[in-house]
């Protein structure tokens, strides 16, 4: 059974058809790789799944519940599936632990106490729960997105959107992000990450979907996609790398 | 004819001063309620709305703020109303401060990242709760100094108010310079009182600005 099932996904910006008909299925617990050139509609395929962008054709079903467009629903299918952004987007006007409690009392009206004590072991667990205090202006990149991913999972949600989460990290900070990651794919979370980091692809991934010109163009296991690369677009790309 | 000292012109001027600081005020908080009111309909998501405050704000933003008073003061008289110069002042003012705060604060609400919005979207949120929760606190810092800043338009724009025949600082000056031909002295305090009230706002402004940009760098 699929836990995320996307049908002939079409999208377009204008006169611009962006997505030309995405098909995938993420089964529980898969940890997807998005690979592919900017501007292939990576991005813009992640905003379907969560419900930021309208779609123009196609369908999205998450957990058996099919994406509609109107308030109820899309809150209902974002608190299945969260969604990491490259630029951390918290909230600068709350502490650290104020950024992972909100949403939690705002929008599953959980009581305050229980929402803290959700909020100390998701920080902990992205090993920042001594900051709980701290401004997010206080910390260094890598460490807001690890708050960006507390904020996420203190939601409980049963998957995780990851958009180039370590793009605009300074290169001695990604490791701890990746790390992160890594712990959250072994503890079983089904998460579907947009990336440049091939290495991590390779190690973290069971699968790897290459996007090109907003179609998959190829798709499978790390080792084949990286080792016999059958499309030459996916060659050129992959010996870029 | 009685002779002015000094002290009887600054006097009978201070006194003109409070219905200038009235005036400000009534027209500043009364057009800051209103203005808060719009701003919700020209944030909103209903259309219709939103349209028609944008009209609203154009049309005041579009024409001087001493035709709005005659229009008031004057235009209302011929359909019957008689209608006092202080109630045709208070109105106009509050009117008018409505219509540049709603469109100074939209200014700060669009001033708030996008991401900030998907974030919180991303988090469940609904359109309410993201903009009470996450937007509006990040917009009201961003507020204050264009805020305090436009107070000081409102002190001076009661200046107007004296041609429809209100006595606040400015026609006290007219009426003074009138009884003690004096009228470089008079204007002179007057420059002086509106100098004394506004100084202290503008500048008060731009330090909350600094401070707020500094915050913000800090982020
Ligand atoms: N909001 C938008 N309006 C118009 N065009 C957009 C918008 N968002 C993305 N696009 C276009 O869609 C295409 C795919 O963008 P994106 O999904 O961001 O690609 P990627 O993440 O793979 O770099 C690009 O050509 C981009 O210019
Ligand atoms: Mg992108």
């Amino acid at each position: 059974m699929s836990l995320i099932e996307i049908t002939d996904l079409r999208k377009s910006f204008g006169e611009t058809e962006v997505l030309k008909g995405i098909t995938l299925n993420v089964a529980p617990g898969e940890v997807i790789a998005i690979i592919g050139k900017s501007g292939s509609g990576k991005s813009t395929l992640l905003r379907c799944i969560n419900g930021l962008e309208t779609v123009n054709g196609g369908t999205i079903s998450v957990a058996g519940a099919q994406l509609q467009a109107d308030e109820p629903h899309l809150k209902a299918l974002r608190l299945k599936v969260g969604m990491i952004f490259q630029q951390f987007n918290l909230f600068p006007h709350l502490t650290v632990g104020g950024n992972v409690m909100l949403s939690q009392t705002v929008v599953k009206k959980t009581p305050t106490v229980e929402a803290e004590a959700m909020a100390r072991k998701m920080l902990d667990r992205v090993g920042l729960g001594h900051r709980f205090d701290a401004w997010p202006s206080e910390l260094s990149g890598g460490q807001q997105q690890r708050v960006a991913i507390a904020r996420a999972l203190a939601m409980q949600p049963i998957a995780l959107l990851c958009d180039e989460i370590t793009s605009a990290l300074d290169p001695e900070l990604v490791a701890e992000v990746l790390a992160v990651v890594r712990e959250l794919a072994a503890d079983g979370m089904t998460l579907i990450l947009v990336t440049h980091e091939m290495g991590f692809a390779r190690d973290v991934c069971s699968r790897v979907v290459f996007m090109h010109q907003g179609r998959v163009h190829e798709m499978g296991p790390p080792a084949e996609i990286f080792a016999s690369p059958k499309t030459p677009e996916l060659r050129q790309f992959v010996g870029k790398q | 004819m009685t002779d002015f000292t000094t002290w009887d012109i600054l006097r009978n001027l201070l006194l003109a001063t409070r219905w200038t600081i009235l005036l400000s005020l009534v027209a500043f908080l009364g057009g800051g309620l209103l203005g808060l009111a719009l701003l919700f309909l020209r944030i909103g998501r209903l259309s219709w709305p939103r349209q028609a405050v944008r009209g609203y704000v154009e049309v005041f933003q579009g024409t001087p703020l001493l035709m709005q008073l005659f229009l008031a003061f004057f235009g209302l008289g011929l359909f019957g109303f008689d209608v006092p110069a202080w109630l045709a002042a208070g109105l106009t003012l509050i009117l008018w401060s409505a219509a540049f705060l709603t469109e100074i604060w939209r200014g700060c609400v669009d001033a708030v990242v996008r991401g900030q919005w998907e974030a919180s979207a991303s988090l469940g949120m609904g359109y309410v709760q993201q903009m009470r929760y996450v937007i509006l606190p990040q917009a009201m810092r961003i507020a204050i100094p264009p805020t305090v800043g436009f107070s000081v338009q409102v002190v001076k724009g009661t200046a107007l108010t004296s041609i429809i025949g209100f006595v606040e600082l400015s026609k006290a000056g007219t009426v003074v310079t009138n009884a003690t031909f004096q009228p470089f002295t008079v204007y002179g305090i007057v420059a002086l009182i509106y100098f004394c009230l506004c100084w202290p706002l503008s500048k008060s402004s731009q330090v909350l600005e600094r401070k707020l940009n500094v915050a913000h760098r800090d982020h």
